[in-house]
This record gives C-alpha cells, structure tokens and sequence, in this order.
C-alpha cells in the first residue's frame, strides 16, 4: 500500500531523514516511534505530499507522490501533530468543507453521519470549533481525516494533550480503523504503540534502527528472565552466592530491607529457569528464600536501549545507565533488533520483514529448545 | 479550488474583516462621492475614482492580509496542502475569494452615481438642451474597469506579501506600503530631470496609466500591464509554496 525507498530529506546540510526504506502492505497498522527530533513527522510530511523529498520514492496505492500528487493524495487521510481546524467553523461547516475539498464522491450526508458515528462527534456536530475541548477538537481531526474513506490513514501523535480516558477512547477507535484502512500512526509514547500496532518502526537521527512486529517484541519481553528474590542472610555473601551461581548472567543488591532479609534481583542465561535449583542451594546454605517476583521488563526499557544503542553516546548522564545495564536484558534484544535492522538493511531491501522476522522467530525457537 | 473559494469568502463573513471592508468600503466611498461631485457642483467623477483608489491603500490589505499568514499560523495550510488540490488551484481560490468581494463591493458602490443622475433628471427635466449633461456613462464603466483591473494587481501584491509570513500585521503593513509606493510614486517625478528614470518611474506607477481610463479611453496597454502584474504575483506566490516544499 505504502512503499518508500531510500528516503533522504535534508534540511540544507541538516539531514533530517536518512535513506530510509520501508513498505506497509494493506491493513497493516503501523507504529512509528522516535524520540523528539528523529524524523518521524519530517518523514510522515513527505508521505503525505507537503514536503518534497531531497532524494527517494515514495508510492501510495502504486502511485508516485512525485509523478501524479493530486492522485497519490486522494489515497491518503492525514491528521498531523497539530490537527488543522478552523476555528471559525461548525463542525458539520468543517466536514463539509473537507468532503468538497477532497472532491468526495460518496453520499455526503450518508458518508458524514458514518463518520460521525465513528468518531462520535455527533453532539457537538452543530457547535463552533474553537468552542470544543481539546478532545473533541482531536475527533473532528480524525472525523476529517475519513472523509472519502482513504486507503492509508496517516495520524502524526494523535494521542497528544489528550486525558486518560479519551486516550484509551482515540486508540480504540485507531484499532477499530485498522481493520478497513492502512494505518500509520507515530508517537513517543510506548504504550500506545503496544496496544495498537501490528508492527513497529523505530526511527532515530533519520534512520531506522528497528522495524519489528509488535507481537515479537512483546514475546522478547516477556520471555523474562529476571527476577526480584528476597533472602535472609548476610548481604555480602549472599550476593556473592548469586553471582556464582551457574545460569545467572547478573545479580544486584535492590533498595529495601526487610528484618534480616534483603532484596536482590537476578538475571538468568536464555531459557534457564533458576528459580528451582535457586530454592534448593538457598535451603542447603540455610538461607531462607522469602520471596521471589518475576520482574516485568517494557517495552520503554527496550526502546530506550534501541535508542542510546543507536545514539552517540553522551558523555555524563548515559554512562551511568549503560554501566547498570551492561548485562541487562534489555540490551540484549536492543542488539537483537539493531543489528537484524542493519543487517538486512545491508541484503537487498526486498523481502526486508520477513527475513528479520524469520531471524528472530528461529532465535526465539533456539532458545526454547535449549 | 472551488471548496477553497467558498470556504474563504464565507470566512469573510464568520470573522469581522468582511463586514469591516465592505462598511469602510461603502461609507469611504459614498464619502468620497459626495465631497468630489456634489460639494464640488461637478458631474465629472474622475476625480472620485482616483480618490477611491487611494482608499485601496487601507482597504485592499483588509481583504488580503489573512489569506495565507492565518492559514500558517494556524497550520491549517498542511491541510489543504495534503488534500488532492494543486498549489495553483488553493492559490487561485483564495484570489478570487478575494476579488469577488472587492469587486461585488465595488459594483454596490456605485449607487453612489445616482445622485448625480438624479440630479441629472432635475435639471433637465423642463429645460430643453442640445448640450449634454449630466455625468457620462461611459467614462463611468471605463473607470470601473480600470479600477477593477488595478484591484486584481493590488490584490495579487497583497496576497503574495501575505504567503511571505506567518503574521498578520505584518503582511498588512508592508502591503499598505507597497501599495502607497505604487499610487505615489510619480510624485518623485516633479523632482528628477533625468527623463530616463521618470520615464522608468512612470512605467512602474500604478496611477499614471490609470488617466486615460478617467478620459473614457479603455487604454488596451494598461490593461495587459494591471494583468501582468497580478499574473506576476500570483505566480510568485506559487512559487513561494513550491520552494518551501522543496526547502
């Protein structure tokens, strides 16, 4: 539905995109996640057709953004970071306006109060814009982008200044857009990304540095390895006595004590389970093991390493956090996605997903196995 | 094109600029009317659309100094930007949105003239006379013509400064400068004995091609200039558009 190839935008010798390639095939909902200042609406701004690129292609629907524009936008919804309203207007006036502007050719009153319904935006359909909360104002944004039913629908942070619950009510009503329409749809809160997206598309400095699907990074994160063990015993050796210990790969003292108990979290090799073999060797040594908590790793964590992986390393306040996490499972599926990334990046861009994810499947496979 | 154009000439009337320039337009003009015929004892009106015409410094930027700097204030452009019209047809819109009210207030304003036939009928009414009088008709439409036509380059002018940047006042401003320069730069002339740079300065203003239109005479050349200069500007500000694109 979408196929970019070695996109490059610069910003005279600013290079805001970095070749970058990917596609996205019909149905897809994809998450494209970055930090401030990476590219994600620089390149969301070209797709759309309001920037040109400096280098590139950039197809929508198997048209070309360059060769036949007016055709190539009629296949895109856009709503970008600042929704484009006009606060002098109704609603309806301002979904009329976009249904003539559009040129739309379905039945307008039909066609609105679908997309009305959708976006639920019915009761404020009569009021003016400026009037609106900032939630409502997001709908009719989205309510604007449906017109003409586009095949791609292009949403630049859609969930920004919004409240909790008109949150959870926008990635609903994203979720429930995917299933008809080709979704694209960036943001820096992870969460989100997790919740909605089929796929993910990491973008730092203008480049991309992991393009995975959801549900393969979610299983890397919950093939958890590390745990929050409570024992009693003297700090020191016991701490020693974890490090020792064959499988786990890292141990640490945590904050909090508990009578004589302290609190330590360990971390073991892929697929071995410790925690038996823990029990036992704690029991022969007559220290008692008085808890012990799976730790849950997010996908923040991940991303983050994604991203200080792939960014020149600051001189004062990432050091410390890479020393923390030298052993870190984090780390570890970070490298994972940064060098598949690079390495196909490197092969043909043809066939790009599916090798990466046949990798990491056939990773995942070996681990289980061991 | 024809969504944009709806869309701003109803903005000219959801915000207050609209019922502004059409009020200033209509008592400026009624004003004028009154203080370049009546008050003078005169049926001759090319004075009062030259008048007129220096009420476009201050009208004229009313109706365009929004078109564009709102739009990117607003970042609504991206909207109209991303949709399937072209650059030239979002331009062309907005000019025309334009240029119907400035020309839809102009043409209100000539119930201005009819006074001056009304005095016309009076006066001739039992006196029996092979001299014409009474204003003429024709040297009327030739100046609405004219006048019509300087309105279009004025607005294409206003509506290029307007695209330059993002704030209002600013476009207004250096538009009404624009325009005083065009409407009085032949005033320099009375000072330069160089007949060369008059001679340039006389073709760059506006005013002095417009004094054939008061003698009734459809000047054909002034006509190709007014419309070159608003073809200008308005491809200029395509071409402001495209060039930010590829920025």
């Amino acid at each position: 539905m979408i196929k970019i190839d070695n996109l490059v935008k610069n910003y005279g010798s600013n290079c805001a995109v970095d070749d970058i390639s990917f596609e996205v095939k019909k149905g897809e909902i994809v998450g494209f996640l970055g930090p401030n200042g990476a590219g994600k609406s620089t390149t969301m701004n070209i797709l759309t057709g309001y920037l040109s690129m400096t280098s590139g292609n950039v197809e929508v629907a198997g048209i070309n953004m360059l060769d036949n524009p007016l055709e190539a936008k009629k296949h895109i919804g856009y709503l970008p970071e600042q929704p484009p309203l006009y606060a002098d207007m109704t609603v309806e006036e301002y979904l009329i306006f976009n249904y003539e502007l559009k040129n739309c050719k379905l039945n307008r009153d039909k066609h609105l109060e679908e997309i009305c319904e959708v976006t639920k935006i019915k009761d404020v359909y009569k009021r003016v814009i400026k009037n609106l909360s900032k939630g409502y104002r997001q709908r009719v944004g989205i309510a604007q982008t449906l017109i003409g039913s586009p095949e791609v629908i292009i949403f630049d942070e859609p969930t920004v200044g919004l409240d909790p619950k008109q949150i959870i009510e926008v990635r609903n009503l994203i979720r429930t857009l995917g299933k008809e329409h080709t979704v694209i749809l960036s943001t820096h809160i992870l969460q989100e990304v997790q919740a909605v997206c089929d796929r993910i598309i990491i973008i730092n400095k203008g480049k991309i540095v992991a393009d995975e699907l959801t549900e393969n990074i979610t299983r890397a994160v919950e093939n958890n390895r590390r745990f929050s063990v409570k024992i009693c015993g003297p700090q020191k050796e016991v701490l020693a006595f974890l490090k020792a210990r064959p499988g786990v790969t890292y141990a640490e003292v945590l904050a909090g004590r508990d009578g004589d108990a302290y609190s330590y979290m360990v971390e073991s090799e892929v697929g071995v389970d410790i925690r038996k073999s823990l029990f036992f060797a704690l029991a022969e040594k007559k220290w008692a093991l008085i808890g012990l908590e799976a730790l849950g790793m997010s996908l923040e964590d991940i991303f983050i390493s994604v991203v200080d992986k792939t960014s020149p390393k600051s001189r004062y306040e990432r050091r410390t956090r890479s020393v923390a996490r030298k052993n870190s499972a984090e780390n570890e599926i970070a490298d994972q996605l940064v060098s598949e990334q690079k390495g196909t990046a490197a092969a043909k861009p043809k066939n790009n997903e599916e090798t990466a994810t046949e990798k990491l499947a056939s990773l995942f496979d070996d681990s289980e196995n061991k | 094109m024809l969504a944009i154009y709806k869309k701003e000439l109803r903005s000219y009337f959801t915000t207050a600029i609209g019922y502004v320039y059409v009020g200033v337009f209509l008592a400026a003009s009624a004003l004028l009317a009154c203080y370049s015929t009546l008050m003078q004892g005169t049926y001759d009106t090319s004075n009062y659309f030259v008048y007129l015409l220096f009420s476009f410094i201050i009208l004229i930027p009313l109706l365009t100094m929004k078109l564009f700097s709102e739009e990117k204030k607003l970042r609504t452009e991206q909207l109209l930007l991303t949709a399937p019209v072209s650059i030239t047809g979002m331009i062309l819109g907005k000019y025309f949105a334009a240029m119907t009210m400035f020309v839809g207030t102009l043409l209100v304003s000539t119930i201005n003239f009819f006074p001056l036939y009304a005095y016309m009928r009076a006066e001739t009414a039992n006196v029996e006379s092979y001299i014409p009088v009474g204003p003429s008709t024709s040297r009327i439409v030739g100046c609405l013509i004219g006048i019509i036509l300087i309105g279009a380059a004025f607005v294409a002018i206003g509506l290029f400064i307007s695209s330059l940047t993002e704030n209002q006042l600013a476009a207004a401003v250096i538009t009404v400068s624009v325009i005083v320069v065009m409407l009085l730069l032949n005033l320099v002339n009375e000072f330069i004995s160089v007949y060369a740079i008059r001679a340039v300065i006389d073709w760059v203003c506006v005013i002095s091609r417009f004094t054939n239109f008061t003698y009734g005479i459809l000047d054909f050349s002034a006509m190709v200039y007014y419309l070159s200069l608003a073809a200008v500007f308005i491809l200029l500000t395509n071409r402001v558009y495209e060039k930010r694109r590829w920025g």
